[in-house]
């Protein structure tokens, strides 16, 4: 197993896992939106620049694309996009608030093939999730699951950002899946985007955490998390899945206007591999570019080589570190042992994200003026 | 095992990589890893073979060799990459 993870770490010819963000509108300004988004960028992709990046996807045989945006479903040509890749042999899992799915859509998706699809939600009540992800937010989602269902659209999968005050409601997540024959999957809060702000308040404690590898540990693989835990795995049992950063090794990001970056957390100048339309297309981005190559070298384990734990948790999200100023060859901010706290206190400067998108309009949910200050 | 006649799963796609191979099967969406490229030689041609042991006598793998190849086809029968014909 080590032999194909040091193989994976030198990087692949095409990427396993790749995530192509449509569009920078969005219907709503959930707190911690990775990609900042709100409003349409006008450069974004044409429906044509978006058919030959699934060619390139369908040459260097990329089995799938993980879509989401802002919301894809926004787009147009969104319908266009997915059957073009699904028709090419790139199977498509798109992440969607449920805004846009009525019954009649739902019934589009149900006789399409190689579709999944994911809908998000952050609490597992309207109050918790709707605190995130804005008014209204929740009903969304559950009618679009709803129709879905009516669809016989199959096993769909619900996607929940863990923070710090839903990571008591992951059975209740379990149940509201398990109640439509849909999996759940769990993915790990990352201040990236306007969740730079947002994450201070909403990351998962140290004894949540705990409570959190438990929890996985117990369901297994039947939970997906996209392998976005191995942080968690400093302490003890490893949980399933590639315990591995995989930036711009076998994971990376196309934004709405053909940018390319390491992973969809680092949406950062620094982290910008190159462009879909440059010559060469994204092949020779993924293939040739400086940053990827680099990315591809053995990691420094810096400040974390004397700790026991690095084997297990190999310093944790590069994302993670960037976007709260640590430095990349040290612990991650949730580290399990505790050191990211300490170095989180000697943190003067912070980067931020390079686009903001957010919609002028002001952003219906902030943290932080209810009550529920920093703990 | 090594008398049964086997192939590929006509769902399954193989993209070559420096270790190997990944597999990705379309109906069940799972990618699974070929961790040899002696394996994906292997897998690739179960289609032209009557049996797993002529497939292996025809890449010239060793006897002594097949158990672990017997073990490595039936868990890629598990996953669904190779079926029986």
């Amino acid at each position: 197993m080590t032999r194909l993870v040091d193989q994976m770490k030198s990087g692949l010819d095409a990427p396993i896992c790749i995530t192509w963000e449509l569009t920078y509108a969005c219907n709503l300004a959930c707190v911690h939106c990775l990609s900042s988004s709100g409003r349409r960028d006008p450069r974004e992709l044409s429906t044509a620049e978006a058919f030959g990046v699934i060619d390139e996807l369908r040459a260097m045989q990329v089995f799938y694309v993980n879509i989401g945006g802002g919301e894809p479903m926004i787009r147009r040509d969104f319908f266009d996009i997915i059957d073009y890749a699904t028709r090419s042999g790139v199977g498509v899992k798109f992440s969607t608030n449920g805004a846009f799915i009525d019954a009649e859509r739902a019934e589009r998706l149900a006789q399409m093939d190689y579709l999944d699809i994911q809908l998000s939600i952050d609490g597992a009540d309207a109050v918790t999730n709707d605190r995130v992800r804005g008014e209204g937010s929740f009903a969304t989602a559950r009618r679009a699951m709803d129709h879905l269902a009516a669809a016989d659209f199959g096993e769909f999968k619900i996607s929940v950002v863990v923070t710090r005050e839903n990571v008591g409601q992951l059975d209740d997540f379990k149940a509201i899946a398990d109640s439509y024959g849909a999996q759940l999957r769990l993915t790990r809060l990352r201040p990236s985007g306007r969740g730079v702000d947002a994450w201070h308040d909403l990351h998962p404690t140290l004894d949540q955490q705990r409570d959190l590898h438990r929890w996985l540990l117990a369901h297994g693989e039947r939970v997906l998390t996209g392998d976005s835990f191995f942080h968690l795995n400093a302490l003890g049992e490893s949980l399933p899945g590639l315990n591995m950063c995989g930036a711009g090794r076998v994971v990376c990001l196309i934004d709405p206007v053909g940018d390319v970056y390491a992973c969809p957390f680092v949406i950062h100048d620094e982290f910008l591999a190159g462009n879909v339309r440059d010559d060469g297309g994204f092949t020779d981005v993924w293939r040739t570019s400086d940053l990827f190559s680099e990315l591809r070298e053995p990691q420094s384990a810096g400040a974390c080589a004397s700790c026991g734990a690095w084997d297990a948790c190999q310093g944790g999200c590069m994302a993670a570190k960037f976007f709260t100023g640590l430095p990349l060859d040290g612990p991650d901010p949730e580290c399990v042992g505790g050191e990211g706290e300490h170095a989180l206190d000697a943190v003067t400067t912070v980067p931020r994200p390079s686009g903001d998108h957010s919609s002028p309009r002001p952003v219906p949910v902030v943290l932080g003026t209810s009550g529920l200050g920093r703990r | 095992m090594l008398d049964r006649a086997l192939g590929l799963h006509p769902s399954v796609a193989l993209r070559p990589e420096p270790f190997g191979a990944l597999a990705y099967h379309y109906d069940n969406r799972r990618l699974v890893f070929l961790k040899h490229p002696s394996m994906v030689d292997l897998v690739r041609t179960l289609d032209d073979h009557p049996d797993l042991r002529s497939a292996l006598e025809a890449h010239g793998i060793a006897p002594e060799l097949w158990d672990t190849y017997d073990r490595a086809t039936t868990s890629l029968i598990e996953s669904e990459v190779v079926i029986a014909r």
